[in-house]
């Protein structure tokens, strides 16, 4: 089988990658700006809402209940958008959905399609797939085509580009499309919008994702800020869509939640500016043929996993990137995919399927388990406790490892309070490594702690040896 | 009648914080409890069921229970620990005993925010994730603090961040834990207090041991020997 595209080929584990990132002051910078601007925006959006809370447990509840019948929910969507003129193709992995897409650019004889910003195509490489085959995808959304004209790779859900600031965009699109431009905001986004102006109006295939897939209707929905995607889904004469399979809401009013949820908790906006719904082709108005590709790509495998399965709940809001200390520090790209933070933690390892991987294993301990994510996700999902869940598989998959032998004679120790003691009395002893009251080197593994840190001399009695003392 | 507590001292605090877990008994006995610690505790296992040992915290989270199940409450002075009892102890097949943070056990249980504590000093407070988020202890120890007679409260900016400790975090993922140890001490520093103060000895032992590596002058204390202190017993400097 081939290897999933959902993490990067050749990417090292997070711990590496995060000590480069580190290192580089500026993705810091633009990083604390970015993330801080829009944590502080998004309480804001949230505190207006009265009934917040509800409808977190509906999003929740609702998407619980679509894994539940996936199966069944999934065929009637395909008659849904078969019966209104579009065609359902079903893909397994990544490999099967890019020669599915692949395909039909082909039959319409198309060298360039358009692209609306999609998780799904860039989980599996689409654009890649595309150009090894001769068809050149051009990204619509400003941050991804910064991404895709940087050669670079995306580091948010929402905004691929956040680790870039405006000087740095300036200098990407003077380079890449030869064009003198200041670095004011809306003199960037007019280069962009030239530049791509002329590719909505000339291009024949457009390639989307899906937000939501309404399986009563077969009602495909997208939200976006730019009109990029509006642009891309009416214009073009061939649509196709490419969709994971959990993105299913039962019916059009299941989407009264989501349409409030997402857009306070990715843009911090009350409604998002284009929300756009096509169902199947409507004769002499926008594209006259509709393809949607269905892609598994490791989430079945996901499904039967009962506490890792809510990472399928996933909106893509992006709200536990933005709130994640670890992330906003170490930048999405150290998480080695398309998903990073706190959800990519916990849904990248799950999509590869296999924790022998040693990137995959490295993500669920990219956490402090602080909490803040599930803190704001809007669908509920308990990153900390899949988080601990992934741990102890990536546990059982490493079997004996230096630290597993200590952490069993650490329980053997602890399981007997007369073995604690002793341990307690021996390691009270360190007490003489210490200068001034505090300790400033260990060996390894300690010395991972005292690179940065002091510890505090253990005291010559412990609280139970005092308690014996004076109260027992 | 006295209220009766069964004080879970936690490991860290045991081994390495015992003026932590003798304020509490002075504090708790001074509020008319009677303080017992069951000498047979240990660890609750956070530990090993946070790094991914589940397996291994299980026989600590029995031992917890078989230990401390015969109270009516049992009070840690960690919001992680008692977390973990609260929250983890049930998904291992546990019904632990009522267990609280401090903070909560005096303003929910107890009923009081003023402790009789005097404390002169410049203080801020770092509240801590677990007692934020897991136990959802809220604005509780600051109303605690804000009752200390002498004690000069300055609020610590970006407070509900983490502090990058996260246990074994720390050293897996040293390089970030010390990147948001970083913030964290640059909050506090920007406070121009004294004493850091938080409700968990592990937290306090990871700003503390940054902030001692940078000699930044800032002293960390457990909130339970701030509310400890009085005029009469006041407290002193560990050197």
């Amino acid at each position: 089988m081939a290897r999933n595209p959902v993490t990067w080929l050749g990417s090292p584990t997070f711990p590496k990658a995060a000590k480069t990132a580190l290192a580089d002051t500026q993705l810091r910078q633009n990083l604390r700006k970015a993330t801080g601007t829009i944590r502080g925006r998004r309480a804001a959006a949230v505190a207006e809402m009265t009934d917040w809370e509800q409808l977190r447990v509906a999003g929740e509840q609702i998407k619980d209940d679509v894994l539940a019948r996936l199966d069944t929910l999934l065929v009637q969507l395909e008659e849904s958008v078969t019966a209104r003129g579009g065609t359902v193709h079903w893909a397994r992995d990544a490999e099967e959905a890019n020669r599915i897409v692949l395909d039909l650019c082909r039959a319409e004889d198309a060298q360039e399609v358009v692209k609306v910003k999609s998780m799904a195509t860039a989980e599996i490489g689409l654009n890649e797939a595309l150009e090894a085959g001769g068809v050149h995808a051009i990204e619509t959304d400003l941050a991804e085509l910064i991404v895709q004209l940087g050669d670079d790779r995306p580091s948010h859900i929402l905004v691929p580009a956040i680790h870039r600031n405006r000087s740095e965009i300036r200098e990407i699109f003077q380079r890449r499309m030869g064009v003198e431009v200041s670095d004011e905001p809306a003199d960037l986004a007019e280069a962009a919008r030239s530049y791509l102006r002329q590719k909505f109006l000339t291009t024949k295939v457009a390639i989307s994702g899906a937000n939501f897939a309404v399986a009563d209707t077969g009602s495909i929905v997208v939200l976006e800020s730019e009109g990029n995607g509006r642009m891309c889904l009416t214009l073009p004469d061939t649509l196709i869509t490419v969709m994971g399979i959990e993105k299913l809401v039962p019916s059009w009013q299941d989407l009264e939640v989501f349409l409030q949820l997402l857009p306070r908790s990715s843009t911090a906006e009350r409604m998002n500016p284009y929300t756009s719904v096509w169902t199947g082709v409507t004769p002499g108005d926008g594209p006259q043929r509709f393809h949607l590709v269905l892609i598994d790509n490791g989430r079945t495998a996901t499904l039967k996993d009962s506490v890792g399965r809510q990472a399928l709940r996933c909106i893509r809001c992006s709200a536990c990137l933005n709130v994640c200390p670890v992330y906003e520090r170490t930048g999405g790209q150290s998480y080695g995919s398309v998903y990073p933070g706190p959800i990519g933690a916990i849904l990248t390892p799950q999509l590869v399927g296999d924790l022998h991987d040693p990137l995959a294993a490295s993500l669920p301990y990219a956490s402090s388990l602080c909490g803040a994510c599930f803190e704001v996700c809007p669908v509920r999902i308990d990153i900390p406790s899949v988080l601990t869940h992934l741990r102890a598989e990536v546990v059982a998959a490493k079997g004996r490892t230096p630290e597993s032998i200590a952490m069993a004679a650490a329980a053997w120790m602890f399981a007997s309070a007369s073995r604690y003691e002793k341990a307690q009395k021996a390691g009270s002893l360190a007490r003489f490594l210490a200068k001034d009251g505090k300790i400033t080197s260990l060996p390894w593994p300690g010395s991972k702690w005292t690179s940065s840190r002091d510890v505090p001399a253990p005291p010559k009695e412990s609280f139970r040896a005092w308690w014996r003392k004076n109260r027992g | 009648m006295a209220v009766k507590v069964a004080l879970f001292a936690t490991c860290l605090t045991d081994t390495f914080f015992p003026e932590t877990a003798r304020a509490v008994v002075r504090l708790l006995e001074r509020l008319g409890c009677s303080v017992e610690f069951p000498l047979d505790q240990t660890c609750c296992g956070q530990m090993h069921f946070n790094t991914g040992y589940r397996e291994h915290s299980k026989p600590l989270a029995r031992k917890y229970t078989d230990v401390f199940g015969g109270y009516d409450y049992v009070v840690a002075p960690s919001g992680s620990c008692a977390g973990m009892v609260r929250e983890i102890h049930p998904t291992l097949g546990e019904s632990p005993p009522r267990t609280f943070e401090l903070a909560e056990f005096l303003v929910d249980v107890l009923g009081v925010t003023d402790v009789g504590a005097w404390f002169p000093h410049r203080v801020t407070y770092h509240p801590t994730c677990h007692s934020l988020r897991m136990l959802g202890v809220g604005d509780k120890p600051m109303a605690l603090l804000r009752s200390v007679k002498g004690l000069d409260l300055v609020e610590l900016p970006d407070s509900t961040q983490c502090c990058g400790f996260g246990g074994t975090f720390a050293v897996k993922n040293a390089e970030t834990s010390t990147a948001m140890l970083a913030d964290k001490m640059r909050c506090v520093l920007d406070t121009g207090a004294e004493v850091l103060s938080a409700g968990d000895n592990s937290c306090l032992m990871h700003i503390g041991g940054g902030l001692s590596r940078l000699r930044a002058g800032v002293r960390p204390v457990h909130l339970a020997e701030i509310l400890a202190s009085t005029e009469e017993d006041p407290w002193r400097a560990t050197p």
